[in-house]
């Protein structure tokens, strides 16, 4: 019982993720989330707008029903598997973050600073959650991948594409870390 | 019926992304901030795993269910497009501490602001197919 409440180490979740696209190449698919925003995007109807949407989403079935397993498997984890002691975070990590007004790290997952469902009556906090999306959604499309596509399919595959896009995931995410985010945060 | 096996990979995918705290605000900061090995590990051992395995596929060692040869789709490759849809991309990673993947997964966890992230990836990438034509590649 212990294993499922526990936090997993990296070399448990990282050989499951490649047991998983194994297995979806196997059946014949790959891994790839991404691709899913384009396919909700043409089931509402955003072929109206422009020919890039005009797909048979038929055909992408399989990798909708892939996304409700997420769900599925998120649901199962926070119901049967949600460990009870504290995230294992570096203490700097931690500190940093309370300079910022955070102090949950490592107690949720989420900070409640930006997450919390009482700061969503807060238009800078939709603005927040709003911009970090559409940021993830315009740019996967834009790199032709996201983390799993890019950064695991891609990667293995040794495909120059994705070594260009995985840098491109690491100067954005450093920017914003470093950078914007400080800023950002104040203004919550 | 057909459907049930992408079903269960997907929920073996998601236990594993929560079990790990992949899907976590603060570890995605941790490893931007550098200031822990987690994250570099999760992605690292995965791709080695696939490096194999993608030999396998090429070498056709391995075939599918149906046994014909697997072949990996080429990604779409570009002067532009991966460079700068990366770093749009690693932006968002970085602000809202989630890819796509973990989105969904914490929606089955009950987050439920997450929902908002959502509809902000649904809408940047509604956004990318109409400014598709304007955008360099």
């Amino acid at each position: 019982m212990n294993l499922l409440l526990q936090t997993w180490p990296w070399y448990v979740a990282g050989p499951i993720i490649a047991l998983v696209t194994f297995l979806l190449f196997y059946f014949g698919k790959h891994l790839g989330v991404s691709s899913n925003l384009e396919t909700l995007c043409s089931m509402e109807g955003a072929g109206k707008f422009t020919d890039y949407f005009k797909i048979d989403w038929r055909a992408r079935k399989w990798n909708l029903v892939f996304i409700l397993g997420l769900i599925a498997g998120g649901f199962i984890t926070s119901q049967w598997m949600t460990p009870n002691e504290k995230m294992d975070l570096n203490p700097k990590t931690i500190e940093n973050l309370q300079e910022f007004g955070i102090t949950d790290a490592g107690y949720a997952y989420l900070p409640e600073k930006i997450y919390g469902l009482d700061q969503l009556s807060d238009v800078k906090n939709l603005l927040f959650l709003l911009l970090g999306g559409v940021l993830v959604g315009f740019g996967a499309r834009y790199a032709g991948g996201c983390t799993s596509g890019h950064g695991i399919v891609g990667l293995s595959n040794f495909a120059w594409a994705s070594y260009v896009s995985v840098a491109g995931f690491f100067i954005g995410g450093l920017l914003m870390t470093w950078f914007i985010l400080p800023f950002l945060i104040k203004l919550l | 019926m057909k459907y049930l096996k992408f079903f269960a990979l997907g929920i073996l995918f998601g236990i594993a992304l929560s079990k790990a705290e992949v899907i976590s605000w603060f570890r995605i900061y941790e490893m931007f901030k550098l200031q822990s090995f987690h994250m570099y590990g999760v992605i690292l051992s995965a791709v080695l795993i696939g490096v194999v395995f993608m030999y396998l596929f090429r070498t056709e060692k391995i075939k599918d269910f149906q046994g014909n040869p697997i072949h990996v789709r080429a990604k779409k490759s570009g002067k532009y497009r991966n460079i700068l849809g990366g770093i749009i991309f690693g932006m968002g990673w970085a602000l809202a501490g989630a890819c796509p993947g973990p989105m969904f997964i914490l929606v089955g966890k009950g987050a439920w602001s997450i929902l908002i992230v959502l509809l902000g990836a649904n809408l940047g990438a509604f956004l990318y197919g109409i400014l598709r034509s304007k955008l360099p590649h």
